[in-house]
């Protein structure tokens, strides 16, 4: 008896966190499925929500896959020799390196984008650069290649952190079983390193895929307004047009293919240990 | 010389301007089973992992069969280790374990099979090839572990307190196992542990090291019978180590009393660290003894009694299969035979054994 007192007491404790959830996350997701699902009138329509199969908002979702999975694949590729590089150094040094890494998020957002905006223009610094050294220059301004430089540059860290401490969390001892029997740097990586920090991997991969798949600033910023993500579509649909119903249609109809796609990448993972994020 | 597998020449190590081996001179023969025994810090683990290429020394080399393997990394030693922490692949299972290093050296996958059942018959695990570590015991794990290692054929087998994390009981029944298995796979076994009774059960050749220095190597029964210096004397077993002055030879003054010992060839008057073991002391009627003192206290250990004298400012350790009663007079009585002498320390490696008593 004594003991469903306190469990009771205990649970006001966490008051402020349902007020939260229900506040800015349950009731929000009401009301954008009510608007998804409803037109001006008010009538029930799926209208809105299979507007995601227009040719126009399905080319923009095809760029913005194009985009989150490149920008995934590079922040893997990039994570995984930095992760591999701070590993052999001294826990001093991996402590300073994390926090260079982790020092430019600590900078508003769109001073990020806008500092790089300045650095790829047609008269920015990189050709500038490029120009004292006799290279030419190079026209990435306002393209898929400047909005991608520009996510990866953003989701980076979120890609390095769950890895660095997966990988972390490897036992030396079993590294060195591993060369013991007969295992190069190649095949530590492949068969030890690779495989035991998956967990790490796929918290990484939809830190970095959902929200590069719906982002809007970068694209906005650094695509010159003129290249469209699924993201920047939404966006006008809720400011220029004013049509929240089809906006919302567009979010809920992008939340069940982001859904889609991270069930697809999760069963990859037979243990289950990455799902620890869900 | 022919049946020597492995010579470790003059190595030095340091970690931290911290020299942990000092000028270490080391053989190995074929076919040995040889134990480095000492406590932690010691540099026995070290000396382990500069011959399985874990570490590289600061000065000398390592010879395999008369060839200079120092400069090369471990996937290309023909040793294999069997870690303290078993260091299973958490994410393979017991037969993937095992096949690791084969697969690695393209071997067929019928040879490939042949090998994991005879490994995991040999270690006494045979149907667990399925089962994934975290479903073993320590016990079973380390089975996993040395059938892992074994398979490949190294010449070596480098074992780092493999039995470290085990309990007594399974402790004791794998010294028997590996003694087996050594026996099935003839090959070199070294292995670092700090346990001497697991040491003196085991080996064949016990090195006892001390701070980065080898302080007497020797057959189990030697180390145990005549330790050359009060480390290992210490060390090996409980004993009694205590201030001593020779009389004349064969004759030892403990407490100001002389007993006879079988020691010649001190100086007239010499200093001496006097060792004598627990169990070779009697307890006899007060007036019988060498030595008289009273009866501190009384353990019952199982097989025998431990009981505390005290003789003047000295306890002395006595194991007996006869109880006494604690707060009695008691003497002290022993065997010529079973006093062993050594000179006190004059070098500087021999005082670094002493600061650590």
């Amino acid at each position: 008896m004594s003991k469903g007192v306190t469990v009771n007491k205990r649970s006001w404790l966490s008051a402020p966190y349902a007020v939260w959830i229900i506040g800015f996350t349950l009731i929000p997701m009401i009301v954008i499925f009510q608007y998804a699902l409803t037109d001006k009138s008010g009538a029930f329509t799926l209208d809105n929500v299979g507007a995601l199969l227009d040719p126009i908002h399905l080319k923009a979702l095809v760029f913005s896959l194009e985009i989150a999975v490149g920008c995934t694949v590079i922040c893997i590729l990039l994570a995984y020799p930095l992760v591999l590089a701070l590993k052999r150094l001294n826990l001093g040094r991996q402590g300073f390196a994390m926090f260079v890494l982790i020092l430019p998020m600590w900078m508003n957002f769109i001073l990020r984008i806008l500092a790089w905006q300045m650095i790829l223009s047609s008269n920015g610094i990189l050709n500038l650069i490029l120009q004292k050294l006799g290279m030419g220059s190079l026209n990435i301004a306002n393209s898929g290649i400047a909005i991608m430089i520009g996510v990866v540059y953003d989701y980076f860290p979120y890609m390095v952190l769950p890895i660095y401490n997966a990988v972390m969390e490897i036992d030396e001892d079993v590294i060195e079983a591993a060369k013991d029997l007969g295992a190069g740097s190649v095949t530590v990586f492949g068969k030890i390193i690779l495989p035991l920090s998956v967990p790490g991997l796929l918290s990484g991969i939809v830190m970095v895929f959902v929200p590069s798949m719906t982002s809007f600033v970068v694209s906005d910023i650094l695509g010159g307004g003129k290249l469209q993500l699924i993201g920047n579509i939404i966006e006008q649909e809720f400011t220029k047009s004013a049509n929240w119903h089809l906006g919302s249609g567009l979010s809920v109809s992008l939340m069940v293919f982001v859904l889609i796609s991270m069930a697809f990448t999760m069963k990859n993972d037979a243990e289950g240990k990455g799902s620890a994020i869900w | 010389m022919k049946d020597e597998i492995l010579k470790l020449d003059s190595i030095t190590k340091s970690f931290d301007n911290k020299k942990i081996l000092d000028c270490l001179n080391l053989e190995i023969k074929r076919n040995e089973f040889i134990t480095l025994l000492g406590p932690s810090g010691c540099g026995k683990s070290t000396t382990l992992r500069i011959i399985g290429g874990f570490e590289k020394p600061d000065e000398g080399r390592v010879l395999f069969e008369g060839k200079d393997i120092t400069g090369l990394s471990p996937d290309k030693r023909n040793v294999n280790t069997v870690f303290q922490k078993y260091s299973l692949f958490p994410h393979m299972d017991v037969e993937e374990n095992i096949a690791f290093g084969l697969k690695l050296k393209k071997k067929s996958p019928q040879y490939i099979k042949d090998k994991i059942k005879y490994a995991l018959k040999l270690v006494n695990m045979d149907g667990y090839e399925k089962r994934k570590p975290v479903s073993l015991s320590g016990g079973q794990q380390q089975r996993v572990a040395i059938a892992r290692a074994i398979v490949n054929e190294p010449e070596i087998l480098l074992l780092d307190e493999p039995l470290g994390a085990l309990d007594l009981k399974l402790r004791h029944d794998m010294q028997r196992e590996l003694i087996k298995i050594k026996k099935e796979v003839g090959i070199t076994f070294v292995y670092v542990t700090h346990d001497q009774e697991e040491a003196l059960t085991m080996s064949d050749r016990i090195i006892v090291m001390n701070k980065g220095i080898i302080q007497q190597m020797g057959t189990s029964k030697s180390i145990y019978d005549e330790p050359q210096n009060a480390f290992v004397a210490d060390f090996i077993g409980a004993s009694n180590i205590i201030d001593g002055i020779m009389k004349r030879d064969r004759l030892v003054q403990i407490q100001n009393v002389p007993i006879p010992c079988v020691d010649v060839g001190f100086g007239k008057d010499e200093l001496v660290d006097v060792v004598i073991r627990p169990e070779d002391l009697m307890i006899v009627k007060e007036q019988d003894g060498y030595l008289k003192g009273i009866v501190l206290s009384v353990i019952f250990k199982g097989a025998y009694y431990e009981i505390k004298v005290r003789v003047g400012e000295y306890e002395w350790s006595v194991q007996s299969v006869d109880p006494a009663v604690p707060g009695t007079l008691v003497g002290l009585t022993i065997h010529p035979d079973n006093i062993q002498i050594m000179h006190k320390p004059h070098s500087a490696d021999a005082e670094v054994v002493k600061e650590d008593e």
